[in-house]
């Protein structure tokens, strides 16, 4: 079995995002322009996430998903504000492949068994996000960190599991965006509790960092933001108006304030794991006959 | 070798609609691939298609007594038993077996003899490998074909062995007939069947519409199967 890679784009609005811890949102660009670049150079599934979660504006992500389900042929999951069996079929019905849900689950975790039960397990995908208590203990949190919850993350894992859940993804809040590497305490800890799958996710800095989660955190797929955006918002050419007014990408580009980030391609990420002896799937996108 | 009994015009398939799985993407696909395609669980429209396509994802069970209740049993086993073509994905390879393992027994549609059966104890290097698998993960063809390319006028036609795909299962089918095998997979020390023939019945594991440029061109050779358009 090949070892997933998978780039995840917070979408706000009509752009891609990327948020650095407590330093809000940036934005990046359009999401189908990144989905397809990443889709034509090896992602095995791709991760949106509605960076607001609220309902408002919910029908802008409806539309990307339907047009980038039209041209991209690997598995999406969508999440971010998802609260009802009602608002995941809507998501399915755009064209997404999987749901992720965090908050809904938390405070309704019935809500698991019965998507799960409409859709199929490997249709829901439950997102633990933590932070790490000084006891050394990890807490679930919801709205993308902003919300604790009193919840052990590791026991809210193996619940979420027994309760229909067909994968999960761990992402440390103390990590996410910093590229200081992921947790790998949190993650092995959470691989090691359950049989399904575990994504991890939050903190990949350089392509060490996602060796190190699969070899030492146990991590099942790796879920990758800045570290693949960085490069491809280096690279890529925008086309005049493609920004709104808030759109600034040029100290990205100049990679002044993100020396943290050793960016990568998916070619040389996946390389690289293949030359220490991980399976991936070649990036060589396929041929058409 | 088109497969027998399709109308000329532009060919259609009715892609069957019980609840469970992204029919979406297997509608996209099916357009790619030059195919009309309607998603859809009405048994009329379904008898006059050209393809049924059998998708899904979820539980067995579930599956089966929601097929019944649209009272589409019937008009899927007589379609199977007329010859005509079929594609089965997924849960959609499981359902035709005569029987499954999951939660309980249950009775599938019996199109093929066999058993659904979860993956038992798979590892790799010493490790317990996760249940469900999900990912990208080879097929390969039979051991000990015989007689040419197994893959020759399927819609496996022009891949190689050991080529991903994309699977998300705990299951996975063990058909009474090896002969029916068209393609195995292996999970850590388990190799299974991947992929089903049986006539102008084909059935995978995996799936095709999420497996990238490949995997739609599965697709692709589907639908030259079904238009009998063999030229490249």
């Amino acid at each position: 079995m090949n070892l997933r890679i998978i780039p995840r784009l917070d979408i706000k609005g009509p752009n891609v995002v990327k948020g650095i811890q407590f330093e809000g949102l940036r934005v990046l660009g359009k999401p189908e322009r990144f989905a397809r670049h990443y889709y034509e150079t090896g992602a095995d599934e791709l991760i949106y996430m509605d960076a607001v979660a609220s309902l408002y504006g919910r029908n802008s992500l409806l539309e990307i998903v339907r047009r980038t389900a039209d041209e991209i042929f690997i598995p999406l999951t969508v999440g971010g504000g998802l609260r009802s069996v009602e608002d995941i079929r809507k998501v399915l019905r755009a064209g997404a492949d999987k749901v992720s849900l965090n908050t809904a689950a938390i405070q309704r975790p019935e809500i698991i068994r019965e998507a799960s039960r409409a859709f199929g397990s490997s249709t829901i995908l439950v997102a633990i996000e933590a932070i790490r208590r000084s006891d050394g203990t990890y807490e679930a949190f919801t709205d993308f960190g902003r919300q604790a919850t009193g919840i052990n993350a590791l026991d809210w894992a193996k619940r979420a599991v027994d309760l229909g859940a067909g994968e999960l993804s761990v992402t440390s809040i103390d990590r996410d965006g910093t590229g200081e590497g992921f947790d790998l305490a949190l993650t092995r800890a959470v691989s090691s509790a359950v049989s399904v799958p575990v994504i991890a996710a939050g903190g990949a800095g350089k392509i060490d960092h996602v060796l190190e989660v699969i070899q030492e955190g146990k991590a099942d797929a790796v879920c990758v933001a800045s570290l693949l955006h960085y490069r491809y918002v280096r690279e890529c050419t925008y086309s005049p108006g493609e920004f709104t007014a808030e759109g600034n990408i040029e100290s990205l580009r100049k990679g002044a304030r993100f020396s943290r980030i050793e960016d990568a391609s998916l070619p040389e990420l996946k390389g690289w794991l293949m030359s220490r002896n991980i399976a991936c799937r070649s990036t060589a996108c396929g041929t058409v006959r | 070798m088109p497969i027998d009994g399709v109308r000329d015009g532009p060919v259609k398939v009715a892609i069957v609609d019980y609840g469970l799985g992204n029919l979406y993407s297997v509608q996209r696909a099916c357009v790619h691939a030059g195919l009309g395609a309607e998603v859809t669980s009405d048994r009329r429209e379904i008898e006059a298609a050209d393809g049924i396509v059998l998708p899904g994802v979820g539980a067995f069970g579930d599956a089966m007594s929601t097929l019944r209740r649209l009272d589409l049993v019937e008009p899927l086993r007589d379609a199977a038993a007329a010859g005509r073509p079929m594609l089965g994905i997924c849960l959609g390879v499981q359902l035709l077996m005569s029987r499954s393992e999951e939660f309980g027994a249950h009775e599938g549609l019996g199109i093929l003899k066999g058993t659904v059966l979860r993956f038992q104890e798979p590892r790799a290097e010493g490790r317990a490998l996760k249940i469900p698998s999900i990912g990208w993960n080879g097929i390969r063809r039979p051991a000990g074909a015989e007689g040419g390319d197994p893959w020759k006028d399927t819609p496996l036609e022009g891949q190689k062995d050991d080529e991903p795909m994309y699977f998300v299962h705990s299951y996975c089918v063990q058909p009474e007939d090896p002969g029916v095998v068209l393609s195995t997979t292996r999970y850590g020390q388990i190799e299974y069947c991947s992929g089903i023939r049986r006539g102008s019945l084909f059935a995978f594991q995996f799936h095709p519409e999420r497996s990238g440029p490949e995997g739609l061109n599965i697709y692709r050779a589907w639908a030259r199967l079904l238009t009998g358009d063999d030229k490249q």
